[in-house]
């Protein structure tokens, strides 16, 4: 047998669209997940990073039927799931778990803790050592809620503490494979800390995987070994940690990996920024070749005729660009197409030669300024 | 620099069936004019009510307001509500974190941007209209005459941003106050419409006052940062001094809580322990030192039994900490 967890292979969700109506008829398709493809080892984390509607909540949605694949292979544990019926895919829940990003929402404010950490049990009829009442206060023990407080109900606790008895409820039956969607970006800083820790310590002593979905690049640095970034559907590029945040390639990543404002006033001015124009183009109808090359800041003719597929670059890390970036991108700011951002009439902004103008514009202004409104 | 806008010994309390929730207390802080302040904080620490109460925004029949908010000379907590109202999108404009719900879903954009000038300039419909298509244009709206047509539900989320800065600056306030103003956002969107903060203001050289939890974005923008915990100020610093030298452990452990792109990676994050003080039974003393590592450095049982105060550590550094004391003495 081998040793991966989770295995997708061209996985597709569409999601009709329908007219309005009376007799509403199938329009179009949305295609929110388009032919996604990787694999998770045992006790691995891979990361799915994107901006919203790019497709990663219902990737991590599909691998667990929450929605229906329209094509596609999920094998969980050995298990393809694609298929199943609902009855049979009920004891790969066991295997295969989920938290969610709304711990507000996630658990049922009518029971109290200790009903919903037994549900688990009781559903599945596990009958674990000790009793489902010693089983309970062990969980609670593990991820650090007060074993006292099994009596209490949701609403009782603080948004941390009940994201904690999300992980609990997730890792009751100590599953192999946990898809975790946006678990910390509801979270005040303080505590995402402490719930990423709490996911990384579970990690080594359960030896559980993740598909960790987020949006937040630095937070999936920390905990993910390899990432997966995804665009309109698609997964733009993989590698592992080091590489990707090293060597991005794709001109999304450097555009998602700059636009991240940095806790760091210094580094803050000098990095390199791209600000990209524009906003997500529709899943409706998804612009043709690369799906990026509408925002693209070194989109070329072929980008916009010939789809680019998914390829290994170098070992291990695959992108799909026809002009990957290998060469770092120098300082200063990079518009890309159609942001909007530049006077009109300052000819084609977007493109590296103009960028560079524009450097001290933004990168320096407000930090050494005493003199307000003095333009730099 | 003198300071534009002056915050002092703010306290907001709303009475509650649970208790009096002490949203605010002893929030002090000033901005000069032209500068940018963020005020840090998590959920709960009053960042906002802090904002509602120099715009105005809180029912002074319901909520409990004491201190001084003295802006440009006035003080704003002395005024009638028609007084407020008069400044209110005039001298002084807020932006909100969501601004599809802060947008009229039933009016095109144009109309509404028309109203906020109406509302504030005698000026003829048509003169209101060429203005709002002039506010649309200077966000960086492609085809600001036709948008200007559009409802909010026809625009994404970074557009409708752009739109209620719009609306916040066309009447040219001297103050302005972004709550959250790219929580909602994509990272991308968010780096759009940062800048478009940024270019603004230097145009304008508007005061700028950015409610956040984002430090990253407060690394990006502010001149200066106050940071709130448990409705207080706990320490209040030139951007740089708070990010290379924080002296409240609270400002110390956030920083050390937050994963990094641009350093390092390190194995384990080092959180603050424990979670946010409950506003209607706040902790003795210092409402920090419960999650507080450092409270063994304190002699005696100081941190808990008595409230430090905000004291000058030297060089604009304000910090609320009794450890921080010793350091300015030093």
């Amino acid at each position: 047998m081998n040793d991966r967890v989770l295995e997708v292979e061209d996985l597709k969700v569409y999601f009709p669209h329908k007219s309005r109506g009376v007799f509403p008829r199938t329009i179009g398709q949305i295609k929110a997940v388009d032919g996604v493809s990787f694999d998770v080892g045992a006790a691995q984390t891979l990361g799915l990073v994107g901006e919203s509607g790019c497709g990663k909540s219902t990737t991590g949605r599909a691998i667990l039927r929450l929605v229906d694949p329209t094509a596609g292979r999920v094998v969980i544990n050995g298990t393809d799931v694609a298929g199943l019926s609902r009855r049979a895919m009920r004891p790969v829940r066991q295997q295969a778990q989920m938290i969610f990003q709304d711990p507000y929402n996630a658990l049922n404010p009518r029971q109290t803790v200790g009903a919903i950490l037994a549900a688990p049990f009781r559903i599945q009829k596990v009958d674990p050592p000790g009793g489902v009442k010693q089983a309970v206060r062990e969980l609670m023990d593990r991820v650090g809620l007060n074993p006292e407080h099994v009596n209490r109900y949701p609403y009782e606790f603080s948004g941390g503490q009940r994201q904690r008895i999300g992980i609990a409820r997730a890792i009751a039956l100590r599953p192999k494979l946990i898809i975790c969607d946006e678990p910390v970006s509801a979270l005040d800083v303080s505590i995402q800390a402490q719930i990423l820790n709490l996911l990384q310590d579970l990690q080594s002593d359960f030896g559980v995987s993740y598909l960790f979905i987020a949006h937040d690049l630095a937070v999936v640095r920390q905990i993910a070994q390899r990432v997966a970034v995804m665009y309109l559907g698609h997964i733009v590029e993989m590698a592992t940690r080091e590489d990707l945040f090293a060597f991005p390639l794709h001109p999304y990543t450097h555009a998602l990996m700059s636009a991240v404002p940095v806790p760091d006033p210094r580094v803050q001015i000098e990095r390199e920024r791209i600000v990209l124009g524009g906003d997500l183009p529709s899943p409706l109808d998804p612009p043709p070749g690369c799906v990026f090359h509408t925002r693209c800041f070194i989109a070329q003719e072929r980008c916009r005729t010939e789809k680019p597929e998914l390829r290994e670059f170098a070992p291990g890390h695959t992108v799909a660009c026809h002009f990957p970036i290998t060469e770092p991108l120098s300082g200063g700011v990079i518009h890309g197409p159609d942001s909007g951002l530049v006077e009109p009439g300052d000819g084609a902004p977007g493109y590296f030669s103009e960028s560079i103008t524009d450097l001290g514009a933004v990168g320096t202004t407000r930090l050494d300024s005493g003199e307000p409104g003095d333009g730099i | 620099m003198s300071a534009f806008l002056e915050v002092d010994d703010l306290a907001v309390s709303f009475p509650t069936e649970d208790g009096v929730v002490k949203a605010v207390a002893g929030s002090s802080f000033s901005v000069s004019q032209g500068h940018t302040l963020a005020i840090v904080g998590e959920s709960g620490s009053g960042k906002s009510v802090t904002a509602q109460a120099i715009m105005g925004l809180l029912n002074r029949g319901y909520a409990d307001i004491t201190g001084r908010i003295v802006f440009d000379g006035t003080d704003l907590l002395a005024l009638d509500d028609d007084e407020v109202r008069r400044m209110r999108g005039a001298s002084m404009a807020m932006i909100f974190q969501d601004p599809l719900s802060s947008l009229h879903p039933f009016y095109r954009i144009g109309d509404q941007l028309a109203e906020a000038v109406r509302v504030h300039n005698k000026v003829s419909k048509s003169e209101a209209r060429a203005r709002a298509v002039d506010a649309l244009h200077r966000v960086g709206i492609p085809s600001p005459d036709k948008r200007a047509n559009d409802y909010p539900h026809q625009l994404s989320g970074g557009m409708r941003q752009r739109v209620m800065i719009a609306m916040a600056l066309i009447n040219s306030p001297s103050l302005l106050i972004a709550d959250e103003p790219t929580t909602a956002l994509d990272v991308t969107v968010q780096a759009q419409i940062t800048e478009l903060m940024s270019e603004l203001q230097r145009e304008t050289g508007t005061t700028l006052i950015i409610i956040t939890h984002d430090l990253g974005v407060v690394a990006d923008m502010a001149d200066e940062v106050c940071v709130m915990y448990g409705g207080r100020v706990v320490e209040y610093a030139p951007v740089r001094d708070i990010y290379y030298s924080p002296q409240h452990p609270y400002t110390q452990g956030l920083l050390a809580s937050v994963p990094r792109l641009a350093t390092d990676r390190v194995d384990r994050l080092d959180p603050i322990p424990g979670n946010p003080p409950s506003l209607i039974n706040l902790p003795s003393g210092c409402v920090f030192h419960p999650r507080c590592g450092q409270r063994e450095d304190v002699p005696g049982d100081l941190c808990r039994q008595a409230e430090p105060m905000l004291v000058d550590a030297g060089r604009d550094h304000l910090v609320r900490c009794y450890l921080a004391d010793q350091a300015g003495a030093r």
